[in-house]
Order: structure tokens, then C-alpha cells, then sequence
């Protein structure tokens, strides 16, 4: 054993026994892991382009003998998916620039002020993150209701713009790397704060800004739990809440229904595709908070 | 725009054009919103809440206060209290979600065939929206479907297997597959993060002194991400009492599958006791409390250790360091020898 250690030292990229069993462990378990992380996704993928009477007689993982394409057509119609991917659209566009903007500005005063509250205020939002969302939503309801925000997009938009902690820390956290005398020059040069805010640091800011985008982006897009709690009308249904239609009637003709999952799920997959960089860093970077 | 006196003649001009003046407009312009906001979707509905949970209410109609009969309540429904013992499931996964993420992380941070084709795999259910989640494994566990499928072709006979959503002996088990299966990927990519995050120095260090795998795993890696580790680990206690999303999905929370927040949201806002489940998010958010604090008080004892180990690693390596350094010269010339 110590001989066999000692070798291994002295010329450790040579293919000793331990090694490769190890590597053909590595990749065993590597593979395995992607098949099952894929696999329920492919299936869907097979059955989507079967017909009916296909799908319903032969083998769940068996290629379909004719592709169907016009099962995403008829899925697409069926959930009305077409106004709910116009809907997703509104609210990403409003969710993310406000929760953009209010985080930005919210930042640039808890990092470069010092005042009476300050501290309070991360606080207050720090606390705010232990509240499990779900449980909030009890009361909300009510306030919600109270407030006529109810089956309005303009409601649930601002909603989810208020409720944004994440990228509030990574804000906060990238100003800190914007030197102070950056501000101070500008100042001597007669700008004031709000121009400094939006001419020099926000700029600055891009990278946070582009992670935050892609991860309020997905949460917002794939967010269904407030969304059929307070746009309960259909015409106002969310990509993710048009597939509820799939549900009764239509319960068991999986082959609509995997076409609807698998249109939902594309534009996820393409930004995923685009960048999954950024996603990667935004993750790790959204757990710094801690 | 302005002019540069401003700040050198603040007494002069109003208040609002004076440095301070500015800052004070600004603070308040640039926090209003936000906190305002933050007190009206978060302060305010958990004040409201815990009133509420005094009450006997609907969202509409007259409210009638009952005092503690709410909170009594929890203990004495079988539904509600058979429904905490479920989050021991999720723990249960949590754990396994965590090796396992922490296995492929560090397999993946090294060098690898296809590594970024693996990740992408193993990542990419994170990025499923909810509902098309309770689709795709309704659909996988469907007797005869993609499972049963799957199991089949390695000479398991369907007879033997049991229906994965209805029996109650398997079905939490299952829903737990589905909620690893969606959240490990983002899991590992947080430990591939911090373990990036490590200097890179380390390693061609330990590569010189002919580390294996193995050892700088043990030595650099699991250092490297103890923090978050350990921030993982305690998470496992609040987020599996809070599990929701699998069983809401996918099985609505029937068969012996609801959990306490799935059972709150059907009490909520589908037979509308409203101080009911009040009731119960008054009372879970008090056990996260508590956990939250029991962990902040590990956390401030395993820190102190933690940096302590930390500097006598410093230390050691500056040790190494100069020893390295004046052993060097002699070495090398050993070595040529």
C-alpha cells in the first residue's frame, strides 16, 4: 500500500487502478444524474408529438411513429396561451424595471448615507426575507382585496415589485466596490446626488443589474401562487397559470398537456441557453445574502 | 446646473440646495417607495395576521373574536398536526439533496468531459415554473407511465410496484424525488460558486506538493464552503417546514400529502377560515423564529471556531511559506542531485 501511494505521488497522472475506477465512477454517476434529471422532461417531449390514439397505445418512451406538430398549435389555442404570454410580458417588463429601479435607488441611499434609520431599514428587510411568502399571502388577501388590487395586472405588478430582498443585498454590496470618490469628484464637478445615482453609478452597476434582471426575470415568469390568487380571470392568466386549463376536462390527454408544458417551459430554456453564465453567477450571487 | 458655491456657502442658500439639504431630499425620495412598500406587502399583513388569527372570520362578512380557540384548534384537528410530522420527509431530502450537491459540485469544479453539458442537465429543472412541474410528474408517476416505464425495462414486473401518488407508504417519498430533482441543480451550482470562490493559488499549491483529488477535496474544498455548507445545513429545518410547492402540485395535498402550508392554503382560501389559518402561520412563523435564532447562536459559536481555525491556517501557511522558501534552494538542489 505505501509503495502504491508513494508511485501515485510521484507520477500522479498516470492511470493507476484507483484512478481509474474513479473515473469511471465519476462519469458513471454523472450520467446517471443527467438521465434522471432529463428524463421527465423528455418523456414529455415524446409524448407531446404523439396523437392521441398513439400516445394511448404504445410505450410512454417509444418515438412517435408520426411527429405531430399540430398538437402545440391546438395546445397553444386551447389554454388561450397566446394572451398569456402577452400578460407575462406586461408584468416582466414592469416587475423587473420598477423592482430595477426601486432597488437601485434604495441601495445607493442605505450604502452612501449615513442617517437616522438606516440601519432600521436593512432590518427591517432582512426580517423581511425569514416570512415565508406563503404564508403572508393569508392576510395579503385581505389587504389585497381591501386595497381593489384584485384581478388588476397593475395590482399583482406591484405587488411583486415590493417584495424584492435578493437584489436589494447584491445592490447594496456592489456599491460598496464603487469607490466614494467617485461621488466626490462628480460633486466638486456641481452634479448633484440624483445625477451621480443615474449618470455615474448606474451605469456602473450594470453587471448587477443584468443578474438581478435574470433572476427576478425567472422568479417573476415562473411565479403562479400569487398569480392565481389575485388574477383569478382568465383573460389575465399568466403563461404559468394558463396551463391550469389542462386541469378537468382535459385531465387526461397527456399529449395537449406535455405540448403546453413544453411551450411554458421554452423561453425559460432558451435565456438558459443564451446565458447561462449569468444565471450561474446570479445564483451564487443571491446567496451571499445568507 | 448648480453652482459649485453651494457647498462651500450652505448658509446662504435654503436648506434644500445645500449639500445636506440634497442628501436629505435624495434619502427620502430614494427610500419612501421601497419602505413603504415593504410595510404595506410585509409589516402590515403580518400585523393583520396575528389579529386575524384572534378572530373567527372570512375574507368578507363580520368577525367574531374567539380569543385562543384558533391556536387550540391546530392541536386538536388531526389534519393540521399529522401534517408538521411530514416536514421530517423533506429534512430527510433536504439532506440527501445536499451531499449529493455538494458531491457533483466538487466533481464539476474540476476538470471534467462535458462538464457544462452536465450542469446545464442537472440545473435546468430549476428553471420549470410550478405548475408545468406538477404536470411533468403527475405525467412520471402515472401508473404505467414514464416510471413504471423506466423500471420496467430493467426487469422490475409492473405488478410489484406500487402506485407512486395514491399508496401512502411511498407517496411522500415520491414528491420528495420531485422537489430534489428540482431544487439540487441550484444547490450545486451555489457550492460550484463558493468553491470558484477559493484562491486559486491553493490549488496549484497543493498540486506541487502532488495532491489527489481526494486530498484537496478534503483540505481545500470543504474549508472553502464550510459558511455556506453550514447555512445550507441549518436552512434544511425552516424550508422543510415550510415545503409546499411538490405536494401542492402534484398531488393537491391529497393521500396523506399535505403539508402544513398546503393544509393552510386549502383552510385560507378554500373553506375560508380565515382566523384558522392565521392561526397556523402565526404559529409556524414562530417555530421558524426560533429556529432562525437557535441558529444564529450556532452560527456566532461556529463562527468564533471557524475564524480561529481560519488564522491558525494562516499561520500554517505563512509557516509553510517560509519554510518553503528557505528549505527551497537546498531542496532544489537535492532534487537536481
Amino acid at each position: 500500500m505505501t509503495a502504491k501511494t508513494a508511485s501515485s505521488y510521484k507520477i500522479k497522472h498516470q492511470y493507476s487502478a484507483g484512478f481509474i475506477v474513479w473515473t469511471i465512477f465519476k462519469y458513471f454517476t454523472l450520467i446517471l444524474v443527467s438521465f434522471t434529471s432529463v428524463l421527465p422532461i423528455v418523456s414529455c417531449v415524446i409524448t407531446a408529438f404523439k396523437s392521441k390514439t398513439e400516445y394511448q397505445n404504445t410505450n410512454v418512451m417509444q418515438l412517435p411513429t408520426v411527429w405531430k406538430f399540430s398538437n402545440f398549435a391546438e395546445a397553444f389555442k386551447m389554454a388561450n396561451m397566446g394572451r398569456a404570454f402577452l400578460n407575462s410580458l406586461i408584468i416582466l417588463i414592469f416587475v423587473i424595471i420598477g423592482s430595477i429601479l426601486l432597488g437601485t435607488s434604495l441601495a445607493f441611499a442605505l450604502n452612501r448615507f449615513k442617517f437616522v434609520g438606516n440601519g432600521l431599514i436593512r432590518n427591517l428587510f432582512t426580517f423581511a426575507a425569514l416570512l415565508p411568502g406563503i404564508a403572508m399571502q393569508v392576510s395579503t388577501y385581505s389587504i389585497m382585496s381591501s386595497l381593489h388590487l384584485i384581478n388588476h395586472l397593475y395590482g399583482y405588478n406591484i405587488l411583486m415589485m415590493g417584495t424584492d430582498v435578493i437584489s436589494i443585498y447584491i445592490f447594496i454590496q456592489y456599491y460598496e466596490n464603487l469607490p466614494i470618490s467617485l461621488d466626490e469628484s462628480a460633486i466638486l464637478d456641481g452634479t448633484n446626488y440624483f445625477q451621480i445615482y443615474w449618470h455615474i453609478l448606474l451605469p456602473l452597476l450594470k453587471p448587477a443589474i443584468v443578474t438581478c434582471i435574470i433572476l427576478k426575470g425567472a422568479n417573476t415568469y415562473n411565479e403562479y401562487y400569487c398569480a392565481h390568487l389575485y388574477l383569478q380571470k382568465p383573460e389575465l392568466c399568466t403563461v404559468a397559470i394558463s396551463l391550469y386549463t389542462f386541469t378537468g376536462p382535459m385531465g387526461n390527454q397527456y399529449n395537449y398537456i406535455c405540448a403546453g408544458v413544453i411551450i411554458s417551459l421554452l423561453p425559460a430554456l432558451i435565456v438558459f441557453l443564451l446565458c447561462q453564465d449569468q444565471i450561474y453567477n446570479g445564483i451564487a450571487a443571491g446567496a451571499v445574502k445568507g | 446646473m448648480m453652482s459649485g458655491m453651494t457647498t462651500t456657502e450652505p448658509t446662504k442658500k435654503s436648506f434644500w440646495k445645500s449639500r445636506r439639504g440634497q442628501q436629505v431630499a435624495v434619502i427620502i425620495a430614494f427610500t419612501v417607495i421601497p419602505v413603504f412598500l415593504l410595510l404595506l406587502f410585509t409589516y402590515f399583513p403580518f400585523a393583520e395576521m396575528v389579529k386575524f388569527s384572534f378572530y373567527k372570520m372570512r375574507y368578507v362578512g363580520k368577525r367574531v373574536f374567539v380569543g385562543w380557540a384558533n391556536y387550540k384548534e391546530l392541536f386538536t384537528r388531526d389534519d393540521i398536526s399529522g401534517s408538521l410530522i411530514l416536514c421530517l420527509y423533506y429534512m430527510v431530502g433536504a439532506i440527501v439533496q445536499t451531499f449529493l450537491a455538494l458531491y457533483f459540485a466538487s466533481i464539476l469544479s474540476m476538470k471534467v468531459k462535458c462538464g457544462k453539458l452536465f450542469k446545464g442537465c442537472i440545473f435546468f429543472p430549476y428553471l420549470i415554473n410550478g405548475i408545468a412541474i406538477g404536470f411533468i410528474f403527475k405525467f412520471f408517476y402515472t401508473r404505467g407511465y414514464v416510471l413504471d416505464t423506466v423500471l420496467h425495462a430493467f426487469g422490475i414486473p409492473l405488478s410489484s410496484l406500487p402506485y407512486w401518488l395514491k399508496d401512502k407508504a411511498i407517496n411522500n417519498w415520491s414528491l420528495v424525488y420531485s422537489s430534489v430533482w428540482r431544487y439540487m441543480g441550484q444547490n450545486m451550482v451555489l457550492f460550484i460558486g463558493s468553491i470558484m470562490s477559493i484562491d486559486s493559488s491553493l490549488y496549484e499549491a497543493a498540486a506541487l506538493d502532488g495532491a489527489n483529488g481526494w486530498q484537496k477535496f478534503k483540505y481545500i474544498i470543504l474549508p472553502g464552503i464550510k459558511t455556506i455548507f453550514t447555512l445550507n445545513i441549518i436552512l434544511f429545518i425552516t424550508g422543510s417546514l415550510s415545503a409546499f410547492e411538490a405536494p401542492y402540485v402534484i398531488t393537491g395535498g391529497n393521500n396523506g400529502t399535505g403539508t402544513f402550508f398546503v393544509i393552510m392554503d386549502k383552510v385560507a382560501h378554500t373553506s375560508q377560515k380565515v382566523g384558522l389559518a392565521s392561526a397556523m402561520a402565526v404559529f409556524l412563523l414562530c417555530i421558524i423564529f426560533l429556529a432562525t435564532i437557535l441558529q444564529k447562536i450556532f452560527f456566532k459559536y461556529f463562527f468564533r471556531n471557524a475564524n480561529a481555525d481560519d488564522e491558525s491556517l494562516e499561520a500554517k501557511k505563512e509557516k509553510k511559506k517560509a519554510a518553503k522558501a528557505s528549505a527551497g534552494i537546498a531542496r532544489k538542489g537535492g532534487m537536481q542531485a
